[in-house]
């Protein structure tokens, strides 16, 4: 299972290091890292998209990096109200034919184009994991020469969901 | 109020080298570590540390020179498991500090308080691959609880101070202080630090109540309640409130390896160590359990077998200093973050109905007259299980006892018979062989009135057995039984169990004459091939103030039993006594 988990960590050198030496040794599955600075200096904020077996391996990523001296928090946000958003930077091969089809395509992903060269063109797109995994599907038959992305990054929602909204049981289901 | 008197009377000290002016880096190191009331380090000078031995030679602390680093940390870790402070030591850059690497690991996995400094080459050459430079950050960044590098002449103050509050706190570990050359020359003026700052460790001390309550309607419902008591009760000091709640609930106790002592063994409640090589009874008890309260263990592979069938039957409520280790292997239905020292404190401060176990207190009794441990009879060589026992009466139990690891280990385990706390250094996380003997130089730098006994085996010791210089420098009365079975014990155990008798790489038919070896350093040696001969040069010199060496010829064949085979569950003990 997929868990987003974010630490608040002191801007020390080695940190990242230490963190993704820690996530090698105790075989956690990262998928992708974002780090950067927060609104404090010297506090650096980090998201981890992981693949877990079960909720103890969660409970031991957490933990394990709560163990860490430089780390001050950390939180697995995957169950709460949480906007995550990536950078995609791809470079598509193009034709004289093709590169009107490009534009449409990408418009209602609210992608711009960066960069054009005589065969390609150079997307740039914002947004959660699956919509840039959408609108790479629909780009791939033209060719994607080149594909860079940033990983996730996340914050929570400034008013969370209640209790009460977030799990619905009921008899009916 | 004694513990302000001492705040004080630390800041006065503390004034006189502010007021001194500049200072160098080295000499800055020294004051540090008075500062920190360091009484000894253990160490080995090269290259990149000149400058704080030559500050060490200008403004003394004691210091001991090992022969080898390895055993400098090792003496380092005896030092620090039965002193209770935190054990220093100081090596140079490159191969100083990777020869420390297995020191660290084996203080890391067994919890034991260490500060390591290692010198580094210059910051300006940091990064070109200079003469004696290794990356010892990166290195000993997963051995170690924290660790750093001094980059600035005015960090190192804070710095030392913070790593001797994470080495000592919380679950104790090493701390390593990597300090290039050019830091240790520098000069500046700088203010020491007393307050701390480290918002990213908080270690919790006091137990939740809400999980207390817990514990204690779980205790009130249990039939078959057992305890496991690891060295998290030594490292908290709680062998006297876990005593007392034993008392108060009538609840048997198992011991992990490394928590022996903790508990006495002479105790009718005490069943014995738990895990592969503990008694029947013990491990019976785990399995059959319906509670099971874990106090300061970690529940390591070794202890728990295969956790398919683990405590299957029970509650499990786990006490632990280390919030990470509850839950990491055995789902624990009640956790309680804390102390071990604390938690019962708080415990035996409330009411708690003692379990109704009387039936499974006599099935345990019953347990332990069927199956007790056992040893074979007759054949060539001494019983190592009776050589044991020996040491055991000669030192009336009350010698600190080390090992290495491996089949002495357990003999010396299941048999010496540990009634108090800090009497018992070993290897056991990491299993380190080569670790006894100067584990137990530095048991005996620490307690130099008590009897200390380095059990080793005889391919064990000789991996460090260069300390013998280092006994003999400093006339140090440790006493060295080397268990001599002209092998490699456990691996050739192993290999007659599961490998079909295919002895590979693990005898060793020429060894030194350990008694001209230790007469080579001026020290006594002798050779011993029956138990009586044993008892009597152990009679004549175990309990004088020179150190001896006794090679002891033991059974080449005998195994340790009873065992739990890899892989199997508590209840598959195999080699229980035959009926």
């Amino acid at each position: 299972m997929k868990r987003i988990v974010t630490a608040t960590v002191l801007n020390q050198s080695g940190v990242l290091n230490r963190i993704t030496g820690l996530f090698t040794r105790r075989q956690f599955n990262i998928e992708s890292i974002t780090v950067g600075a927060t609104e404090t200096e010297g506090i650096s904020k980090m998201t981890f998209v992981v693949h877990v077996d079960d909720d103890r391996m969660v409970e031991q990523v957490v933990k394990q990096l709560n163990k860490q001296i430089d780390v001050l928090k950390v939180n697995d946000i995957t169950d709460q109200a949480i906007v995550t958003r990536e950078l995609a930077l791809l470079k598509v091969m193009t034709t004289p034919q093709t590169r009107a089809e490009i534009n449409v395509i990408i418009e209602p992903f609210r992608a711009t184009i960066i960069d054009v060269a005589k065969d390609s063109v150079t997307i740039q797109v914002v947004g959660n994991f699956e919509k840039i995994e959408a609108m790479i599907e629909l780009l791939r038959p033209y060719g994607i020469k080149e594909v860079a992305r940033t990983g996730q990054t996340a914050i929570k929602r400034g008013s969370q969901r209640l209790v009460s909204e977030s799990k619905q049981f009921s008899i009916l289901n | 109020m004694s513990q302000n008197a001492k705040a004080e009377d630390f800041k006065l000290e503390a004034q006189a080298p502010e007021n001194k002016g500049p200072i160098d880096g080295a000499d800055l190191f020294i004051e540090t570590l008075k500062r920190e009331n360091v009484e000894v380090m253990f160490g080995y000078p090269g290259g990149a540390v000149l400058p704080l031995y030559d500050a060490l030679y200008k403004n003394p602390i004691r210091h001991i020179l090992a022969r080898h680093e390895q055993a400098a940390i090792h003496a380092a870790e005896g030092y620090a498991r039965v002193s209770g402070k935190p054990g220093v030591v100081l090596a140079t850059s490159g191969p100083g500090a990777t020869n420390l690497v297995t020191g660290i690991t084996d203080a890391m996995m067994d919890s034991i308080p260490l500060v390591v400094f290692t010198g580094q080459v210059a910051t300006g050459v940091i990064g070109s691959d200079a003469f004696q430079e290794a990356d010892v950050i990166g290195i000993t960044m997963p051995i170690t609880k924290h660790n750093y590098q001094v980059r600035s002449m005015e960090d190192l103050p804070r710095i030392v101070h913070e790593a001797f509050h994470i080495a000592t706190t919380g679950r104790p570990g090493p701390v390593l202080i990597d300090i290039p050359k050019d830091i240790a020359q520098s000069v500046g003026e700088v203010k020491f630090v007393d307050e701390l700052n480290l918002p990213g460790y908080q270690p919790n001390f006091k137990p939740n109540s809400l999980q207390v309550k817990k514990l204690r309607s779980a205790l009130a419902q249990a039939k078959k309640p057992v305890i496991l008591a690891g060295a998290g009760v030594l490292h908290a000091k709680a062998s006297e409130e876990l005593l007392q709640f034993v008392e108060k609930m009538q609840i048997p106790v198992v011991n992990t390896l490394l928590g022996l002592g903790g508990f006495p063994s002479s105790h009718p409640l005490f069943l014995g160590m738990g895990g592969m090589h503990g008694t029947h009874t013990a491990n019976k008890a785990l399995y059959e359990a319906d509670l099971l309260i874990n106090i300061g263990a970690r529940f390591d592979d070794r202890l728990t077998g295969n956790l398919a069938h683990f405590a299957q039957h029970a509650t499990v409520a786990h006490i632990d200093i280390d919030p990470a280790e509850i839950g990491k292997n055995v789902p624990t239905q009640i956790p309680i973050v804390a102390d071990a020292r604390e938690a019962l404190k708080k415990i035996l401060s409330l009411d708690f109905e003692a379990p109704k176990a009387d039936e499974w207190r006599a099935i345990l009794e019953q347990d332990k007259v069927e199956n007790p441990l056992w040893n074979t009879e007759g054949g060539d060589g001494i019983s190592p299980q009776a050589l044991m026992k020996i040491i055991h009466e000669i030192t009336e139990g009350d010698a600190v006892v080390t090992t290495d690891v491996g089949q002495h280990q357990m003999w010396t385990a299941q048999y010496y018979g540990f009634n108090k706390p800090d009497q018992w250094v070993t290897s056991g996380g990491l299993g380190t062989m080569g670790f006894g003997f100067p584990s137990a130089i530095g048991a005996q730098i620490a307690k130099p009135d008590k009897t200390v006994v380095a059990v080793a085996g005889d391919a064990g010791f000789q991996m460090t057995l260069q300390e013998l210089g280092l006994v003999a420098e400093l006339k140090l009365p440790v006493k060295i039984i080397v268990y001599n079975n002209m092998a490699l014990g456990m691996v050739r155990q192993w290999q007659e169990t599961f490998y079909e008798e295919r002895y590979s790489q693990s005898l060793i038919p020429v060894q030194p004459d350990f008694v001209k070896l230790a007469d080579a350093y001026g020290i006594r040696g002798y050779v011993v091939q029956t138990e009586e001969e044993a008892e009597k040069v152990m009679r004549e010199t175990l309990k004088d103030n020179e150190p001896v060496l006794i090679d002891c010829r033991i059974k080449p064949k005998e195994m340790v039993y009873p065992m739990i085979a890899p892989g199997k569950g508590l209840h598959e003990m195999i080699g229980v006594k035959p009926q």
